[in-house]
């Protein structure tokens, strides 16, 4: 049944831990659609043969007023359509909210879109351009900025799809569950040569993901140059962001020993609350963390001066990433080793979102 | 009501016809020469003048269609290269909006019907009603200009912070829908005033005939929404010129505020665009019934939800442009009532044939045309609102052809109703019903061909603005551009049925389809004045109870 309507209604094929449940709706909503659309016609066309107008009697006026449908007839109507539209929201929301909100421990990869072209790096260092390599089963999250306008992540066959911006982080997520080449397209108009802006996702089943993984360690695919040391083999992106912080002045305000310097300490950062300057809190996440790179007076830490600088424009999106990705291997490094903290804020929810 | 019997007095001393009780000459011969047409401040021969330019922009905007449809037979190039095409549907999706679909019914239609609807001799400010047309034609010169200069490739939405890099003339474009919007302001302050004051003795609130309540709730869009893009537009334009960096990110902007900005004028205009289609719909129905509309009251209000509702739905453009998960939530709840409104709209309409004495005519087939395309494609809205699934069809040709189900299945095609319903009066004259019915059916069959394989295309996650595609999605394309040459054919045929018409149609009488409502109490072309006195309208314009002769005996009491 699935396969059939799947294939009468041209969809692509299931090839996400999502789609299945996706097109179960979509069946639902496109045949009350068609049906809705053909009875209400069939019962006008109904009405005009039944109700023609016949001889003399069309040119006298009528007797009295026509019949109105009863009341209670309309109430029905509006009351059960409405019903209907709202059960439609209530599966479509709670889909939406699944496919929006990663599971933890997924596989993350950073994504950097530009005209026209989409190019990937993994977390152990190494990168690839076109082609996205996932293990199949796992979920995936892909970490994705733009370095010029504003592209969209296509994937029909995961039914998944994810504007990228210039200037912040959006995420996606899936899990593949066919093995095999999956199109991307980008979905968002970006110039010249939009519809050439094609890749493909590449599903590997497990043991041949591990072996991809070695193969490409093997070969320095590293694309980080400024970040130094790349003729030396493949850095884990950790030890990019590294040698990026220190680079780039960043460890002269924060430290990634647990000891408050000019900025927060780095150590035990990634995945906590932030109290902020205006009372309210946010959690380290990615998005954050490139945020207060690239717009530091967004959002000030609680206890700190709102000095730092803008890294607009001096970091380079692949080492933005890095730096996030030095800061989350830092992670479980105890973060109250010394000194004041900032004062704590009351229990907050570990999402910044639960629907 | 002093102050509209005041205003809405005819000049007795101007011609005396009236008082002489000779018949007035129409409005087409009340003046004659250029000069007198340019120059003109009566609202009939301004909607003319508007209906000749905006067929003309129709046309235009077709020709563009018909281009992109033919590059799209093949999957690599066929006629023209990626940027010509670029440009070309930005041209088409600017020249649809803007210069064709936003003012076709209210600047035509709406002009020409709502102050007979009313009684009144004029809009209450005919001046600024002449005003709005030049304004109107000048924005459309700069717009044209701009693309004779070379035109823009950013598509008709102008997103950001590409439209700030564009290597087009963007700065022309934008001004010139700047200018465009300034016009469609006027027409809307114009149409507000004239229903709160210019109603002829008796008709209160509920009297006032549908259409006219349609386009006074169109009014209440076109005038709140349209500063906004105004500004976003502007913003837009100075950024690409100046690089303030407003939208864009490499100098410190937020490219997804274009949007918002965008959207919370572009979601309210495409009810710009509908709801006067649903008002000409909601006057066929009674007239071809000849009864009155099952539920006056549904219509009316809904017409005012849409216009309300219409503001608050913006977010659902933007489910996968990275706006939070709660927000996603409200705005599809929110979208989920302008579904209901339009649904009860389309009940009542159905009702309304119920136990009617059905006359059939090219304006009630071109009506079947639009239920089966607008509920299909209404519902489509829902299904993109609901934001599980939008994730897939988001950017596709899905949501291209539920856009077109809408604004051509929709709006085109009850602008088609409206020009053969209202061409007896507008011309005094009749088109011939076989060449209408016959057009009528044929603008949904190529309707149908064209824009039915897009929504399996989308299915088959075709993006949107793609000049080259995937081999997989040609065979689509190419029934799609077969369906688009057959449309453009039926809508020739029908305009050329109304133009052959115009000269050597048979005279029309004052009332052909023996319609109640108000704007055909007058002779048909009506006179300078509309009416040979203020008529007193204290009863419903569907009340098929009463004969035209006590209609009319009633309307103008010796």
């Amino acid at each position: 049944m699935n396969q059939l309507m799947r294939k009468l209604l041209f969809l692509p094929p299931q090839a996400s831990s999502m789609a299945g449940e996706i097109d179960a709706l979509h069946y639902v909503v496109i045949l009350t659609t068609l049906l809705g659309a053909a009875l209400t016609t069939a019962v006008a066309v109904f009405f005009v043969v039944k109700y023609r107008a016949r001889g003399p009697e069309a040119e006298r006026p009528r007797e009295k007023p026509a019949p109105r449908p009863p009341v209670w007839f309309e109430v029905v109507v509006v009351v059960g359509l409405f019903g209907l539209f709202v059960l439609w929201w209530i599966v479509g929301f709670s889909q939406y909210v699944r496919a929006r909100v990663a599971p933890p421990d997924t596989l993350d990869v950073y994504v950097t879109a530009k005209q026209w072209m989409w190019k990937f790096a993994y977390p152990d260092g190494h990168s690839s351009l076109g082609t996205l390599f996932v293990p199949q089963g796992r979920p995936v999250k892909l970490i994705m900025t733009s370095r010029d306008v504003i592209h969209s992540f296509y994937v029909p066959d995961f039914r998944a799809k994810q504007d990228v911006i210039p200037g912040r982080y959006t995420t996606i997520w899936f899990t593949a569950t066919i093995e095999g080449a999956h199109q991307i397209l980008c979905a968002e108009y970006c110039g010249t040569g939009h519809s050439t802006m094609r890749g493909q996702v590449v599903a590997l089943a497990p043991a041949d993901y591990a072996r991809w993984v070695g193969q490409a360690a093997a070969q320095d695919l590293s694309s980080f140059p400024d970040a130094g040391g790349a003729a030396t083999g493949a850095p884990s992106m950790a030890r990019v962001g590294e040698r990026v912080a220190a680079d780039r002045g960043c460890l002269r305000c924060h430290t990634v020993d647990g000891t408050p310097h000019i900025g927060p300490t780095w150590a035990g950062l990634y995945g906590s609350s932030v109290p902020l300057a205006d009372g309210q809190a946010v959690l380290a996440d990615e998005p954050y963390l490139t945020e207060s790179m690239m717009d530091p007076l967004a959002k000030v830490r609680r206890g700190f001066r709102p000095v730092m600088p803008s890294y607009q424009g001096l970091l380079q999106a692949p080492e933005a990433a890095a730096v996030v990705e030095f800061i989350k291997s830092l992670r479980d490094v105890p973060p109250a080793a010394a000194g004041p903290m900032p004062p704590p804020t009351g229990p907050l929810p570990s999402q910044p979102v639960t629907p | 009501m002093t102050m509209s019997e005041v205003i809405a007095a005819p000049e007795r001393g101007g011609d005396g016809a009236a008082a002489t009780g000779d018949v007035p000459p129409d409005y087409l011969r009340a003046a004659s020469g250029v000069r007198s047409w340019l120059t003109t401040t009566d609202h009939k021969r301004i909607a003319l003048m508007f209906y000749v330019v905006v067929l003309v922009m129709f046309m235009v905007g077709g020709l563009f269609a018909l281009a992109l449809r033919v590059e799209l037979l093949t999957p690599r190039r066929t006629v023209m290269d990626a940027m010509t095409y670029n440009r070309m549907f930005t041209l088409h999706g600017v020249t649809m909006v803007w210069m064709f679909l936003i003012p076709a019914i209210p600047a035509v239609f709406g002009n020409f019907i709502l102050p007979m609807q009313l009684g009144a001799k004029d809009l209450a400010f005919p001046r600024l009603n002449l005003a709005s047309f030049y304004v109107y034609v000048s924005g459309l010169l700069i717009t044209l200009g701009g693309m004779l200069a070379g035109g823009t490739d950013t598509g008709w939405t102008f997103y950001t912070p590409y439209s700030d890099s564009s290597p087009t003339r963007l700065l022309p474009v934008v001004s010139g829908v700047f200018v465009l919007g300034i016009s469609t302001i006027m027409t809307g302050i114009n149409f507000i005033a004239t229903t709160h004051m210019l109603r002829a003795p008796g008709i209160t609130w509920r009297r006032i005939p549908l259409f006219t309540w349609t386009i006074y709730g169109t009014s209440i869009i076109m005038v709140l929404a349209t500063p906004v893009l105004g500004l976003a537009l502007a913003l837009v334009g100075v950024d690409h010129v100046l690089h303030l960096g407003i939208f864009d990110p490499a100098v410190g902007g937020d490219p997804v505020l274009f949007q918002h900005l965008f959207w919370f004028y572009s979601h309210p205009a495409v009810y710009i665009m509908i709801l006067p289609a649903m008002g000409v719909i909601s006057e066929v129905v009674p007239t071809f019934a000849q009864r009155r509309p099952s539920s006056y009251m549904a219509i009316a209000m809904s017409t005012l939800g849409i216009a309300l509702v219409g503001f608050l739905t913006w977010g659902h453009h933007m489910f996968v442009a990275g706006i939070s998960e709660l927000d996603a939530g409200i705005f599809g709840a929110l979208s989920m009532f302008v579904a209901v409104f339009s649904a009860l709209k389309v009940f009542t309409w159905v009702a309304t044939l119920y136990k009617g004495r059905i006359r059939l005519g090219t304006p009630l087939l071109y009506f079947f045309g639009f239920l089966f395309l607008f509920v299909f494609g209404g519902m489509t809205g829902v299904a993109v609102a609901t934001q599980s699934l939008d994730i897939h069809w988001h950017d596709t040709y899905f949501v291209v052809a539920h856009f077109h189900f809408v604004m051509v299945g929709g709006s085109v095609t009850a602008f088609l109703a409206a020009a053969h319903y209202w061409f007896p009066k507008m011309f005094g004259r009749r088109y011939s019903e076989r060449v209408g019915a016959l057009s009528a059916t044929a603008v949904f069959l190529g309707f149908v061909l064209t824009f039915f394989p897009q929504f399996l295309l989308g299915n088959m996650g075709m993006p949107r603005r793609y000049y080259s595609y995937p081999e997989r999605f040609q065979w689509l394309h190419v029934l799609s551009t077969g369906g688009a040459f057959l449309l453009a054919g039926a809508i020739v045929l029908a305009l050329g049925n109304l133009l052959v018409s115009l000269r050597w149609g048979p005279k029309a009488g004052s009332n052909p389809w023996g319609s109640r409502s108000f704007e055909w109490l007058s002779a048909s072309p009506p006179p300078k004045n509309n009416f040979p006195a203020v008529p007193v309208l204290d009863f419903s314009p569907y009340d098929y109870t009463q004969s035209e002769e006590e209609a009319h005996a009633r309307a103008f009491p010796r």
